[in-house]
């Protein structure tokens, strides 16, 4: 019966990866050039690469929902551990070289990040990556057993998580009387979308960091 | 063949095997990871779709960089509901 089911599975799949194949190299051009599009708007776009444009200025309401869904990610994350009696650590005794080299490359991460964030208006970078960075260095130190695992969050974390949203939203709602959700007047456009995204880049690393640390071993700080 | 091409077609190649291994595999982490390999199958399509004419097309590109993000972030939510599974206090 399972050999019938593996079988039956290899078959549809052989057979869907041949239909989609055949599907994606049967595709006509492209109806509408976005590449033009965009390229025609950059001057008004407020910063000079194409990416950071699209992301934050010409579809800004995608990555304002997206911050949304991360928010409501850590929510879920938050009632699943909530009530969960925190299982003691279990690793052994901290490792004297990983922890130096983590403290080491901590504020290295920390100025990448930085450079990242700024870089965002005119090469690739930008507040998801700047984030990642900061995410990926509170998970380093809490591997190497510099930093303990993240109880439940209180005030001031949670507003630093919700912070990057709520920028977002204030600076949307003040920009209603432009006639369309996240239309930036071109003058203020580098302005505003730095700001955007400088609370984007902590609020994306304490929440991608949360995703982790809340669900580390929690107790006594080992 | 463009690269583009080739990116597009590897990534549905991905997303069939990592389908099946949602179908296949029992193991909740394996099924999430598989899962979030579908995911992964979908954004390489989307990339090397859009640039199959050899010019990189800005806007996918940041629609695969919102879904990267928010695939963590789901992965995250699945793995805390897989440890309460597996954790098995059913007082909930």
């Amino acid at each position: 019966m399972r050999e019938a089911v593996r079988i039956a599975v290899l078959l549809g799949g052989g057979a869907l990866a041949v239909g989609l194949i055949a599907a994606v190299l049967d595709l006509p051009p492209p109806a509408v050039d976005l590449p033009e599009a965009v390229a025609a708007h950059m001057a008004q776009s407020g910063v000079e690469h194409p990416v950071t444009a699209v992301l934050l200025n010409f579809r800004g309401y995608d990555t304002l929902l997206e911050v949304a869904v991360l928010l409501l990610a850590l929510l879920g994350v938050l009632t699943v551990v909530g009530n969960e009696a925190g299982t003691p650590g279990t690793a052994g005794a901290p490792d004297p070289v990983l922890q130096t080299l983590a403290r080491l490359a901590t504020p290295l991460m920390m100025l990448a990040a930085g450079y990242l964030l700024w870089a965002g208006a005119h090469r690739p970078g930008g507040a998801f990556q700047a984030g990642a960075i900061l995410a990926a260095a509170a998970v380093l130190l809490n591997l190497a057993g510099v930093l303990p695992a993240w109880a439940v969050p209180r005030f001031w974390l949670r507003l630093g998580m919700a912070g990057g949203l709520l920028i977002f939203l204030a600076i949307a709602a003040g920009l209603l009387g432009q006639g369309a959700l996240l239309r930036y007047p071109p003058e203020w456009a580098g302005t505003l979308i730095l700001i955007i995204e400088a609370g984007l880049a902590l609020s994306l690393g304490l929440i991608l960091a949360g995703l982790f640390l809340l669900l580390g071993e929690r107790g006594e700080r080992r | 063949m463009t690269p583009g091409l080739i990116y597009a077609l590897v990534g549905i190649v991905l997303f069939v095997l990592a389908a099946g291994g949602v179908i296949l595999l029992t193991h909740p982490v394996r099924r999430i990871l598989a899962f979030n390999l579908m995911g992964s199958g979908v954004f390489l399509v989307l990339v090397g779709l859009a640039q199959r004419d050899g010019q990189a097309d800005p806007v996918p590109q940041a629609m695969v960089l919102t879904g990267i993000v928010v695939s963590v972030a789901a992965t995250a939510l699945a793995l805390a509901l897989a440890r309460r599974l597996a954790a098995g206090d059913g007082d909930a």
